[in-house]
């Protein structure tokens, strides 16, 4: 068996913005960047799903805008099937355009409220030329079924229906170019249990019947381990930990990747005792390990010297001096 | 004429009475709300015991907010159909105070936190003023003394610089730190019942960690009871010592959340846990999709259009709130 094609490829990827001089506007202080993506190297696979998680500011709209295009980095490569996203034209621009799709947090926000849901699922179709007309109705009909919406739904508009059946819709409208990939932003995020249990169940089937790879993005560990085989913990622009969902999730190696993991609530445990501090501002950051002022591990060296990702298992890389299993990845 | 609403002398938090049994800080008993033909909140009953913590559970649309804001007096009759009762040790049914009565009790007695505190903080006054100001018109402290406890205060919730910070204004601060300065200003003037509608759902779960135990801390230091709004039932499970269950503005199941999350007896209750992931989770079973009727003439019990237990009886006529196996329940079919 053929190993399965790369889809994407971020190739040490840097997305620096620049925030003017300490001080305001007309102040002449050196010029100051803010690194949100500092050197990111990912890839995911045809069939793969990969869960992007970590706290606010950590960078993961970043990485998704730089996934999809929408931003390109300032330094390293972002490649969709080898070949450079920002670049891509023609043909290959078409193929891109089809076989990513995109499933955005603010669902009712993406959907334009005047078109009906048949224009809106329909969209895709029409852009693509993938139906005839005379089989538009029911080609969408069959994507709403998929989510489990009622053919009726048709001829109504988003402001009619509820968060849950909004976010149905944008699911379908993503699937009807029959993509490779669904890269999704917070999908299930402020959602009743119910409605996200619903949509995480609908999505995990669409996996497995279709085969199409998910490119996550989540804070919630949950969903991270039932969706996604594999994780990629961000922390300040950086990927600290990767690897296979359950052996990162049953086995931490980067103290921050564990925080994560006690922050979680579980039913009947006390709660545990938090990791102090925020998430620093990602402009001027000191020397070191960018985690080393919310380590409880964090000794002298961490201060100094700025880990690098090295993989420290098979199918394993975290970026921490002190790891919390196996070989220390420096010796 | 004005209600009694002073806080029992025997009450007070610094002097742990020996009584056995005291009488519970709050009581809310077949508490019903209507807006025109909808009944929000329908017959709703619980109580609260002095320093425990409660969680109002349920889906988006039960009433957990609307209690909350019933309870801190901003849904007064005649703008709302409130009937039934709430009371809190010592005080007359809150049903019938009036805004001039509230003042009394906002503030004093109850308080709350907000889910979004950057919108419940103003955005044009300094921490330390709005910090100060109950301090100042609740507690009539002098403006030196305000100062130090708005310090204390700070301090207390685990904001580091904390003189620094009384100057700053509230966009200043991540969510994080606004929420302790929410927490920080509700606390002020030792309220005995603290309300936090979802304080920590627009935060990250490391800050959210922080908040809870936080609230949690505070609250148990001043012998305070406290009402959390959750959609988590396993965060439900580690931070309430009591649950309620709401569907559609009714009571489906309440108790000591160790028994009710532990052995769940309500079809709801069970398929809202069933709808919790886990870490190892493998399947899912989610609740089928649907949303409560609030008419006000729906006759049973208002979960049965979802209810794979349903009986005939349940569409015509409501089950009664009763004690079951440690726990409230109201369901005529419940499982096992
Ligand atoms: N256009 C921009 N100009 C300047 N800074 C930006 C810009 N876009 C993002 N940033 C900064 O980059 C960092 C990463 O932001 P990003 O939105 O990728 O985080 P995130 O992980 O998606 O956070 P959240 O969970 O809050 O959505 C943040 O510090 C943010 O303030
Ligand atoms: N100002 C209002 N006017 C009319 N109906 C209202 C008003 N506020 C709330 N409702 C209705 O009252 C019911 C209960 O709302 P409430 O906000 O208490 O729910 P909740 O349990 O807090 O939900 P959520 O989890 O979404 O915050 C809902 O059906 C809602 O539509
Ligand atoms: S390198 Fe040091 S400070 Fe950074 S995560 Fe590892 S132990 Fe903590
Ligand atoms: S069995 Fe009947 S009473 Fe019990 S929850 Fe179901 S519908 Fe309601
Ligand atoms: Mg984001
Ligand atoms: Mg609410």
């Amino acid at each position: 068996m053929s190993t399965p094609p790369e889809l994407f490829r971020l190739l040490d990827v840097e997305k620096a913005y620049d925030v003017g001089r300490k001080g305001g506007l007309f102040a002449s202080g050196p010029r100051r960047r803010l690194a949100a993506l500092d050197g990111v190297r990912l890839s995911l696979k045809a069939g793969e799903s990969v869960a992007i998680v970590g706290e606010s500011g950590s960078g993961k709209t970043t990485l998704l805008r730089v996934l999809l295009g929408l931003t390109s980095p300032t330094d390293g490569r972002a490649l969709y099937r080898e070949k450079d996203i920002t670049l891509l034209q023609g043909d290959d621009r078409d193929r891109f355009c089809r076989e990513v799709a995109m499933i955005y947090q603010d669902a009712r926000g993406s959907l334009n409220p005047r078109m009906s849901i048949l224009d809106l699922v329909a969209e895709p179709l029409d852009h693509h030329g993938l139906c005839k007309p005379s089989e538009r109705r029911d080609r969408v009909a069959a994507l709403l079924s998929r989510v489990g919406l009622p053919p009726e739904m048709m001829e109504r508009y988003t402001s009619a229906l509820s968060g849950g059946q909004v976010r149905r819709v944008a699911i379908a409208r993503a699937l009807a170019s029959a993509p490779a990939v669904l890269v999704a932003d917070e999908a299930v995020s402020g959602l009743d249990v119910s409605t996200q249990a619903q949509l995480l169940k609908l999505l995990r089937d669409l996996q497995r019947e279709m085969g199409v790879s998910m490119l996550f993005i989540t804070h919630d560990l949950g969903v991270a381990a039932y969706l996604c085989e594999r994780i990629a913990v961000m922390y300040l622009g950086r990927i600290v930990e990767t690897g296979l969902t359950k052996d990162v999730l049953s086995a931490p190696a980067h103290p921050y990747t564990r925080a994560l993991l006690n922050a979680a609530p579980k039913f009947f445990e006390p709660i545990a005792e938090p990791l102090g501090g925020e998430i620093p501002s990602p402009i001027d950051l000191p020397p070191g390990c960018r985690f080393a002022g919310r380590c409880p591990e964090a000794r002298d060296d961490c201060r100094a010297r700025d880990p690098e990702l090295v993989a420290g298992a098979p199918n394993r890389a975290f970026a921490c001096l002190h790891p919390l299993i196996g070989e220390p990845a420096f010796a | 004429m004005a209600l009694a609403l002073a806080r029992p002398a025997s009450a007070q938090p610094e002097t742990p009475s020996a009584a056995p049994a005291p009488a519970p800080l709050l009581t809310v008993a077949r508490l019903s709300l209507s807006r025109g033909e909808k009944l929000i909140l329908d017959e709703v009953s619980f109580t609260l015991k002095r320093g425990a913590t409660l969680g109002l559970v349920g889906e988006s649309g039960a009433g957990k907010s609307t209690i909350a804001l019933a309870l801190i007096g901003l849904l007064q009759k005649p703008q709302v159909g409130l009937e039934g009762s709430m009371a809190l040790d010592g005080s007359a049914n809150l049903v019938d105070a009036t805004e001039k009565d509230w003042l009394k009790l906002r503030g004093r007695r109850v308080s709350m936190i907000f889910q979004d505190a950057s919108s419940a903080l103003n955005p044009c006054f300094t921490v330390g003023s709005q910090l100060m100001s109950p301090l100042r018109r609740l507690l009539g402290m002098g403006p030196k003394d305000a100062r130090s406890r708005a310090i204390e205060l700070l301090e207390s919730v685990g904001l580091n610089d904390a003189s620094s910070r009384l100057d700053a204004y509230p966009h200043q601060l991540s969510g994080g730190m606004q929420q302790r300065v929410m927490i920080a200003i509700a606390l002020a003037t030792n309220p005995e019942l603290l309300l936090a509608d979802e304080p920590t759902s627009a935060l990250d779960v490391t800050i959210q960690a922080q908040i809870v135990r936080l609230i949690l801390d505070e609250t148990q230091k001043r012998g305070a009871s406290c009402i959390f709004v959750l959609h988590d039932l396993a965060l439900a499970s580690q931070a309430c010592d009591e649950i309620v269950v709401l569907y559609g503005g009714q009571v489906m199941e309440a108790g000591p959340s160790d028994v009710l999350l532990a052995e769940p007896l309500h079809p709801y209750t069970l398929g809202l846990k069933a709808c919790v992931l886990e870490l190892d989770t493998e399947e899912l079973t989610p609740l089928p999709s649907g949303a409560p009727s609030f008419a006000s003439r729906t006759p049973g019990c208002r979960f049965a259009p979802r209810c794979g237990n349903a009986l005939p009886k349940c569409v015509d006529e409501k089950p009664p709130l009763e004690t079951v196996r440690g726990r409230k329940l109201a369901c005529w079919n419940p499982a096992a």
